[in-house]
């Protein structure tokens, strides 16, 4: 047997290359803390597969039928049988893919039909569809505010919209979390004539708490901003027609563009953005994040509209989630659980552990129990926390959120974290 | 004392309740090497020094700023 075999790209380098430094160098921290966790024999709560896919809350995972406490199906569209018969339609009718951007040969009629539904479900004049809600907010927060351009953000945004800031050449502020007084300051400190995007959300997805949409746009107009407010969590749950938390603080008529996600709320994936705006159109043209890219294949178009136009009608289903996240918010805490919020505010109950190697020893029992739930950490968490969150769906029945206090009352008395 | 030396005492004083190491603070400590601050602590302090001095201090610029030094001369100029 020869030895060549395992000898590594890296050996060969060494021995006869230039010597340069490691690029996965700079990981090695990370590293060596996801190593020393593993070690301990716990599973890796990054590293799930999901066998079978049984219901909305439903699913498979090693062989065991598990109740899912952690997907973002906060409306348990993805098996609708509306939704799924319009998606094989389109599959079988415009093929896999479009194999193509959006401004070339990427726009089918659904992908026109996609974004009509999303003009009915907001009441707005324009809809742009992007391939992912990333990429909705990557592609309009860097081409709406550029060099000389301010984009004043809060300190808990998500990912999606830092790296839309990182890749535009706007001037970035950001405010404390949910601090309306530290917007207005930092506001006031601007120069008066510079253009200013303001960019909030209206549910933080980490630690669940809703925005005070209604102070901060006030504000944000008082100083002549543009206001962007993602609404990824909030979509088809929060507002009379599901169209948010601006619309339940009664401010969605101040907001100039509402950014959104279909994997959420719509039960599939791609992006958006809706706005009023009477120039939204040309941002097709100069969105990199919209332009250089596949555009949404049919199926997932069609499945996109049917989901949309069923969840402007969704009234029972919305009371049905309330009373879930209320239940399983007031369940947990009569446990002796923390939780990140007094009230629950939104699908979203984040319940606070004390420390990395406990939360992951409760997610694991958890998972045991049979129960999925996602595990955050930091930088995903703010401000050093490790949580357990937990997002619940339309479709859990009653009885499912009982079984779930049973499975977090069994797994907290067994690692502890809970008396 | 210099503007310059009443603006690094107000910057040593802001930084106190972030340095739980207690670091000895000099023109050259560095908030990611010596005070071992993450992005969240960064986040807190320069608010704080935002609103101390008035001023804004973008994330860009943030970007440029390594050691105590520099943050004063930057608030020195920001000021203007």
């Amino acid at each position: 047997m020869s030895m060549a075999g395992s000898q590594t790209a890296a050996d060969v380098l060494a021995a006869d290359g230039p010597q340069s430094r490691d690029l996965f160098e700079k990981f090695e921290p990370l590293i060596q803390e996801r190593d020393r966790l593993l070690g301990t024999g716990v599973r890796d709560p990054f590293a799930i597969v999901m066998d079978e896919v049984k219901s909305p809350t439903e699913a498979v995972i090693q062989g065991k039928d598990t109740i899912l406490l952690g997907t973002y199906n906060y409306m348990g569209m993805t098996f609708d049988p509306d939704v799924i018969q319009a998606g094989v339609d389109a599959l079988k009718e415009f093929g896999s893919g479009t194999t193509g951007s959006r401004v070339l040969n990427g726009t089918y009629v659904g992908h026109k039909d996609v974004e009509a539904a999303l003009c009915e479900f907001y009441g707005m004049g324009h809809a742009m569809v992007f391939s992912t809600g990333y990429q909705a907010n990557l592609g309009i927060v860097s081409t709406l505010a550029g060099k000389g351009d301010y984009v004043i953000l809060d300190a808990d945004s998500h990912a999606s919209i830092y790296d839309g800031c990182f890749l535009g050449n706007a001037d970035i502020v950001r405010f404390r979390h949910n601090n309306v007084e530290d917007l207005e300051k930092r506001l006031g400190r601007l120069p008066p004539e510079a253009g200013k995007l303001v960019v909030l959300e209206g549910v933080y997805s980490m630690l669940g708490d809703i925005a005070p949409l209604d102070k901060m746009v006030t504000v944000a107009k008082k100083f002549g901003a543009m206001v962007l407010v993602d609404e990824a969590h909030s979509m088809g749950f929060f507002g009379e027609h599901g169209r948010g938390v601006a619309e339940a603080q009664g401010v969605l008529d101040q907001v100039d563009f509402v950014i959104g996600t279909f994997s959420k709320s719509v039960g599939t994936v791609g992006g958006f953005c809706v706005s009023n705006h009477p120039k939204t159109e040309f941002l097709r043209l100069v969105c990199r994040p919209y332009t250089f890219t596949a555009s949404l294949p049919p199926s997932v178009v069609a499945t996109a509209a049917t989901s949309i136009r069923k969840l402007m009608h969704a009234g029972n289903k919305r009371a049905h989630l309330w009373e879930n996240s209320k239940r399983l918010h007031k369940g947990l805490r009569d446990l002796g659980f923390r939780l990140a919020t007094e009230e629950p505010e939104s699908a979203i109950l984040a319940v606070l552990l004390d420390d990395q190697e406990q939360a992951v020893r409760m997610w694991q029992a958890l998972l045991e129990e049979g129960l999925y739930v996602n595990m955050a950490r930091p930088p995903a968490t703010p401000a050093g926390i490790y949580l357990l969150r937990c997002s619940l769906c339309a479709e859990h029945s009653a009885e499912q959120v009982e079984q779930i206090l049973g499975m977090f009352e069994s797994a907290g008395k067994a690692t502890g974290a809970i008396g | 004392m210099t503007d310059r030396t009443a603006t690094f005492e107000k910057v040593k004083g802001l930084i106190e309740p972030f340095n739980e190491k207690g670091v000895d603070l000099k023109e050259e400590t560095t908030f990611v090497g010596d005070l071992e601050w993450d992005s969240l602590t960064v986040m807190d302090f320069v608010a704080s020094v935002e609103d101390e001095f008035d001023i804004i201090i973008t994330m860009n610029q943030q970007a440029e700023i390594e050691t105590v030094g520099q943050l004063v001369d930057a608030v020195g100029e920001l000021q203007q």
